[in-house]
């Protein structure tokens, strides 16, 4: 065979053509659409240059959804590796009950989400909801989960931290488990605390593990959509309307497709500072084997 | 510095009993070994002493403390451990520095302590790297600096040579000798290899199936082993143990209680030409391998007793196959049928010391 040097370039062909088809060409349409006023429908495009980001940086809606979704990703992602952390501290054992724990708190993960948005929107139902039930056993009144504006981000938040929390368990736990023994036992010689022992060992030796889960909780929770379309439609008052379901509300009910690409190019780009803020910034505090 | 007593001392893991009563004392300042092959319990006792383990039954005691409930961080014992158990994630400065730093000792002593005592494994200019950028041996100097900078009463050492490679590890055990001399602390240091055991203790425990098989010095143990698996373990190459039976055509009036008859390979004469040699166990044989190191030479031979291991200091004998092999009586130990020691004076095992020299055909 002398293909010479076309050779590698062949044996990626299928995987470069992949690739072009389902992500840098929809990619750059999007971008290319951002530039556009577009109805979805009728055949013109309309060249409007930078006037999709005029717009859509003024809108005071998009603000909120702007900042609904950096809460919903911040507290999503922290009140999730906390919890799980704490959990895969507990459940790193070897026993009957901690093998049922972990399994059970996994299974959130293996249903659907729109399953899991029917469930909870049963639970957290104002008047019929098993959760208002369980606190008026405390005396504590109905609380409107879903259909006040105050708690309806903080419902959805619960939602995702339930979800998440059995698949962030299980990664912390093999995590836990591939720090070596041996340095546990020369920490007790050296009596160390209990609390010592976790912040100056177990955390820097899980950080690979909490950066993993870190990226990965934001980006997919900067890309939140289910929950929102089924349980709440982004309301009340649009307090839980995030990027991706305005992205949709925009794209497919009002027909405002170049307006929606816009807000698209804008969660690229977000996601991408992110990821490279991370990459850069943290991967040199995090310790590798 | 601290005596180590072990009182009845027993250790199972499920229905597996690891450690069988164990009476062991550790003398103050030793440098103990306590060395046996795979799965004799020598790292579970050492466990044990660390307080990594506790015993199923029995009481452990350093200096005039009873410790058996003791944690490990208060019994004022330093560990090196096989794989070094470096923290990853600290500098080597760090890494010696953190027991200190749980004492609560001040910053000044601990500078001070660090400066000392890399200055003696001579670690100073690697203060600032991590374990990943070090070598074996140089982390096995982390390991035991991190040690030594507790001041312990008492020092453990788990296998710690057994990652290098055989020049360091020669290089190594020179140095923890020197170390053991200059601390006097009491080491208690475990291996599977008796060449370590020999050449660092002055005290050796010799442990099979949880079971002490003999404690004495290195040259006791060497010269006047308790049993068959002593007198089989230690040595390069280890006493040759021939069975009774095969022995009579050459020895036909042994006592009746011997049961095991062996001698050390340096201690056979071997030779193309047979000599008259009154009071020698003689042997034809025939050589299968010769192993030249130089300075001495091992041949294995086989004959009608058995496979043998003989060590000369002489030339190497290159012409022929054909040897004798010739053993003073009085260089001869003999066992009984459980494999103990018969200590009565070498030849009066033999009624009629009468060398017989049969197989010679």
């Amino acid at each position: 065979m002398s293909l010479g040097k076309a050779r590698p370039y062949i044996m990626i062909f299928p995987a470069i053509l992949v690739f072009t088809l389902f992500f840098l060409y929809p990619i750059g349409y999007m971008i290319y659409l951002s530039f556009h006023d577009w109805n979805f429908i009728s055949p013109d495009k309309n060249y409007v240059g930078f006037e999709n980001f005029a717009v859509l940086l003024k809108d005071a809606k998009f603000m909120q959804v702007l900042q609904n979704t950096f809460i919903y990703s911040a507290l999503t992602v922290s009140l999730t590796i906390s919890i799980s952390l704490m959990l895969a501290l507990w459940l790193n054992r070897k026993g009957t009950m901690y093998g049922f724990v972990q399994g059970a708190i996994f299974s959130p993960h293996i249903i659907s989400l729109v399953s899991i948005s029917m469930l909870w929107m049963w639970l957290m139902d104002t008047d019929y909801g098993l959760l208002n039930w369980f606190l008026n056993l405390f005396g504590i009144t109905n609380v409107p989960w879903l259909t006040d504006p105050k708690t309806s981000l903080l419902s959805l938040i619960i939602v995702a931290v339930w979800k998440g929390i059995g698949y962030y368990t299980l990664i912390f736990i093999a995590g836990l488990q591939s720090i070596p023994q041996d340095i546990y036992e020369a920490a007790a010689l050296d009596d160390t605390s209990k609390v010592r022992t976790f912040l100056k060992l177990t955390l820097p030796m899980l950080s690979p593990t909490l950066f993993f889960l870190t990226i990965i909780g934001l980006i997919g929770s900067f890309q939140v959509f289910e929950t929102i379309a089924i349980m709440t439609g982004g309301g009340p008052i649009n307090s839980t309307n995030t990027i991706v379901y305005y992205i949709y509300e925009n794209g497919f009910r009002f027909f405002k497709i170049g307006y929606a690409s816009t807000a698209g190019v804008l969660l690229l780009g977000i996601i991408g500072v992110f990821t490279i803020l991370y990459f850069r910034l943290l991967s040199r505090k995090v310790h590798y084997q | 510095m601290a005596e180590i007593r072990l009182e009845n001392v027993v250790k199972r893991f499920n229905e597996d009993e690891v450690v069988k009563n164990l009476d062991l004392t550790i003398a103050d300042g030793s440098f103990t070994v306590i060395v046996g092959p795979s799965g004799c319990g020598k790292s579970t006792t050492l466990r044990m002493i660390a307080g990594l383990e506790s015993p199923t039954s029995g009481d452990i005691w350093i200096g005039d403390q009873c410790v058996t409930n003791v944690e490990p961080g208060k019994r004022n014992i330093a560990m090196v451990f096989q794989n070094y158990a470096l923290y990853p994630t600290m500098t080597v400065r760090k890494n010696i520095e953190f027991g200190l730093v749980n004492k609560k000792v001040p910053k000044v002593e601990r500078e001070a302590l660090i400066q000392e005592i890399s200055d003696i494994v001579g670690l100073t200019e690697h203060l600032d790297k991590k374990p990943q950028q070090l070598s074996g041996g140089q982390r096995q100097r982390v390991a035991l600096a991190r040690a030594m900078v507790k001041k312990p009463k008492v020092f453990i050492l788990d296998e710690p040579l057994s990652n290098l490679d055989a020049k360091l590890r020669g290089q190594m055990r020179r140095e923890l000798i020197q170390l053991h001399k200059r601390l006097g602390t009491t080491f208690v240091y475990v291996t599977h290899d008796q060449v370590e055991a020999m050449s660092m203790g002055d005290q050796i425990i010799l442990l099979n199936k949880g079971v002490v098989q003999q404690v004495d010095s290195p040259m006791n143990m060497y010269h006047d082993p308790n049993n068959v698996f002593t007198a089989e373990f230690i040595g390069t190459p280890a006493m040759n143990i021939l069975e009774r039976e095969r022995l009579e055509i050459f020895l036909p009036s042994l006592l009746e209680c011997v049961r095991y008859v062996g001698f050390k390979p340096e201690h056979a004469h071997i030779s193309a030409e047979m000599e008259k040699m009154p009071d020698h166990l003689v042997m034809k044989s025939e050589i299968i391998t010769t192993e030249t190191l130089g300075a001495e030479t091992i041949y294995t031979v086989v004959n009608q007793a058995g496979t043998m291991n003989i060590k000369s200091f002489a030339e190497p004998i290159t012409d022929t196959q054909k040897v004798y092999i010739a053993i003073p009586f009085d260089h001869l130990y003999f066992f009984d049928e459980k494999e103990q020691r018969i200590r009565a004076a070498g030849d009066k095992n033999i009624e009629t010391p009468k060398p017989a020299m049969a197989g010679g055909a």
